[in-house]
């Protein structure tokens, strides 16, 4: 699905290196994990992946099944099935939720030489999605993201994730902000969408959305690569003794 | 004291080969007044301190500049909406193309008919708010439109109206210069809806006095027209009496100068006074000025000013406002917005906000800012498929969205919004 090979990323405003050589490939229907301490390099890695501005790609490749992602627009990646839910979801106001949902799922049927979704089925398909993650209809009313809790917006994340049907998802810090109760109900939409077709990489700095969440696959990230890679116990590891220990030993 | 020699110059040139029309005694001395005022004041020059941002010279001319005629496929505005058209075609009545001037709770008339009747309960307004208006800024543009205005339309609303005015200003004349002067008189408890639709002529001088008596309400919703070259000067004068409400919104499409200037005077108790604009402007041509003046001369009231611009290629946006809040005119609650989303680096925003309070317990607020499209929320759309144009006209019409919020009726404001999308998605 997903393959990443030796990505190095600079910012584009100052001479700094950011990503040094990342390796990573995730086969369709794999969950995978990055966790790393702070300015390991994760959130630039979903942000090159998904097109942000500001980075420059000096080595490497990315590709979704096989497609070069890196030199695309971010809306042709998110036609591709690629999807980004923000760590911190922006806030759109005058424009409301709905509005905003059915202009991008039209925007990605319609690049992919797709028939747009009728209003009616639209509001079906968006109702009945809604409902599952505690999603009421005046949350859909309201302009994007605006006077959401954080709760609400990661919520309306996963919503959004579940309208555009993604291949490629990659959560950045999607438990950042949630109480006990929200991220169970983030990560039963999550596991809900888990599919054959889709694969996950899950951007984390703790193990407890893993609980949820269960990985196939956990990659621990620091100084821009991926320095450890195991099952689901390395995240456990990483919960008892800390970043500390890992790095030491790859050091 | 004498007025300085550019202004002078200026006023005596513009005033060569003007007469007053005649009317009613009371109408001839109206336009007597007003014609004084302009002589005392002076026409604008871009000396003067209230017009340092925009240049007031083809406002004031003798001569008209051309103005190329626009040609649309969109629909006339408000076309589904039922409501009373009263249709001016460069400034001039047009009675066949206009529906019968009636509908419940109005009486309307045409301007030059009031102003020839002996006793008319316009001789109360027309020309009285304008003078009110004058101090402390000279508004001389105001005073001309009064002394020489022969058309125009006079409407008293007596109760709740069974449906909109709107008043259609078609420009067919490429060098037209037209002057229209329109009077709203709302009776204790009545509430009526004025449209304003059209861009009118190529040089358009444009004064509205609106009279609100005790919980009155006055809704307004005006469209500047579309045409690139016309120069226009609106005035609106409203005095807001207790408990009422008085709510105006402009959208400005093109123009290569457009100055609207709105003058409230709250005197009431416990009254509403609403302004708001969008304007949209592409190219270093267009020039678009809102200068506004709201005074709390009373308790418990609140005001409202919200102004929104888009500008690019090279295009100006001004916006002068203040609230002057008189002693004791406690409980104020003064709000004031304005800014401008620049689409590029050649275009500016120009605004300059002002708070004068002579109250010790109100509240007053202003605010003004120029910025871009937040790249965050322009990547944050474009990750979930949108298009770059379309997520940049989206985020536009975001910011847009507070000032059309000010539009009372949902279905106008759906309408200009849907203009607006379509204005957006043809400069590109």
């Amino acid at each position: 699905m997903l393959e990443i090979k030796g990505l190095e990323v600079k910012l584009e405003e100052e001479d700094k290196q950011i990503l040094k050589g990342v390796d990573l490939k995730i086969e369709p229907g794999m969950v995978h994990a990055i966790m790393g301490p702070n300015g390991s390099g994760k959130s630039t890695l979903s942000y090159v992946l998904s097109g942000r501005d500001g980075y420059e790609v000096t080595g490497g490749s990315a590709t979704l099944e096989g497609n070069d992602l890196l030199d695309m627009e971010p809306e042709e990646r998110a036609a591709l099935g690629l999807f980004l839910a923000f760590q911190y979801p922006v806030e759109i106001p005058g424009v409301g939720n709905m509005t905003f949902l059915r202009t991008a799922v039209n925007a990605q049927r319609k690049s992919r030489g797709e028939e747009e979704l009728s209003a009616a089925d639209f509001l079906k398909e968006v109702r009945a999605k809604a409902k599952s993650l505690k999603i009421d209809a005046d949350m859909l009313k309201r302009p994007v993201n605006v006077g959401f809790s954080g709760g609400e917006k990661k919520r309306n994340e996963i919503l959004q994730m579940a309208m555009l049907e993604p291949k490629m998802c990659i959560l950045d810090e999607t438990d950042s902000g949630l109480d006990v109760d929200a991220m169970k109900l983030v990560s039963e939409g999550v596991n809900a969408l888990r599919s054959e077709g889709r694969s996950f990489l899950v951007i984390t700095h703790y193990q407890r959305l893993l609980d949820h969440i269960k990985p196939d696959i956990v990659h621990i990230m620091a100084d821009g690569r991926i320095v450890k890679s195991g099952g689901p116990e390395l995240a456990l590891e990483v919960e008892n003794n800390g970043y500390a220990d890992i790095l030491a030993e790859v050091a | 004291m004498a007025l300085a020699k550019l202004k002078s110059d200026t006023t005596e040139a513009r005033l060569a080969g003007v007469t007053l029309p005649t009317g009613a005694a009371w109408a001839n001395a109206a336009r007597a007044d007003a014609m004084a005022r302009v002589r005392e004041m002076g026409l604008p020059t871009k000396r003067d301190e209230y017009w340092k941002y925009t240049d007031p010279t083809t406002l004031t001319d003798a001569a008209v500049g051309q103005a190329a005629l626009f040609h649309s496929e969109e629909a006339a505005l408000f076309d589904a909406v039922d409501r009373v058209r009263v249709v001016f075609v460069d400034g001039v009545f047009d009675a066949e193309a206009s529906d019968d001037l009636a509908a419940e709770g109005l009486e309307i008339e045409r301007l030059s008919d009031a102003m020839a009747t002996d006793i008319h309960w316009a001789k109360d307004v027309y020309g009285v708010l304008e003078a009110r208006g004058q101090k402390p800024v000279a508004r001389t543009l105001a005073a001309l439109n009064t002394a020489v205005a022969t058309d125009g339309v006079v409407i008293r609303a007596t109760a709740k109206a069974a449906k909109p005015i709107n008043l259609i200003y078609l420009h067919r004349d490429e060098t037209s210069d037209a002057v229209l002067h329109n009077l709203v008189k709302v009776e204790p408890g009545a509430e009526v809806t004025l449209l304003e639709t059209g861009p009118a002529a190529a040089r358009f001088s444009k004064l509205l006095e609106v009279d609100v008596a005790d919980g009155g309400t006055f809704h307004h919703v005006r469209a500047q027209g579309r045409d690139h070259e016309r120069r226009a000067v609106t005035h609106c004068f409203a005095r807001i009496a207790a408990e009422s409400t008085f709510k105006s919104f402009t959208l400005t499409f093109n123009g290569v100068l457009t100055r609207n200037e709105c003058v409230l005077e709250i005197v009431g108790d416990d009254a509403t006074a609403h302004v708001a604009g969008v304007c949209v402007g592409d190219g270093k041509d267009f020039h678009h000025d809102d200068t506004v003046f709201i005074t709390h001369d009373a308790v418990n009231c609140e005001s409202r000013q919200v102004f929104k611009k888009v500008l690019r290629n090279g295009a100006t946006g001004v916006f002068q406002g203040k609230i002057l809040v008189k002693e004791g005119a406690q409980k104020t609650d003064g709000y004031q917005i304005s800014q401008s989303l620049l689409l590029d680096d050649d275009s500016q925003f120009l605004a300059k906000p002002e708070l004068e309070i002579y109250a010790d317990d109100v509240a007053c607020s202003h605010g003004s800012t120029s910025g871009a499209i937040d790249e965050t929320a322009l990547f944050y759309l474009r990750s979930r498929g949108v298009p770059h144009e379309d997520a940049r006209n989206l985020l536009t019409l975001s910011f847009l969205a507070e000032a059309l919020e000010e539009i009372a009726d949902e279905g106008l404001a759906e309408e200009l919004r849907d203009r607006l999308e379509g204005w957006l998605a043809r400069h590109r």
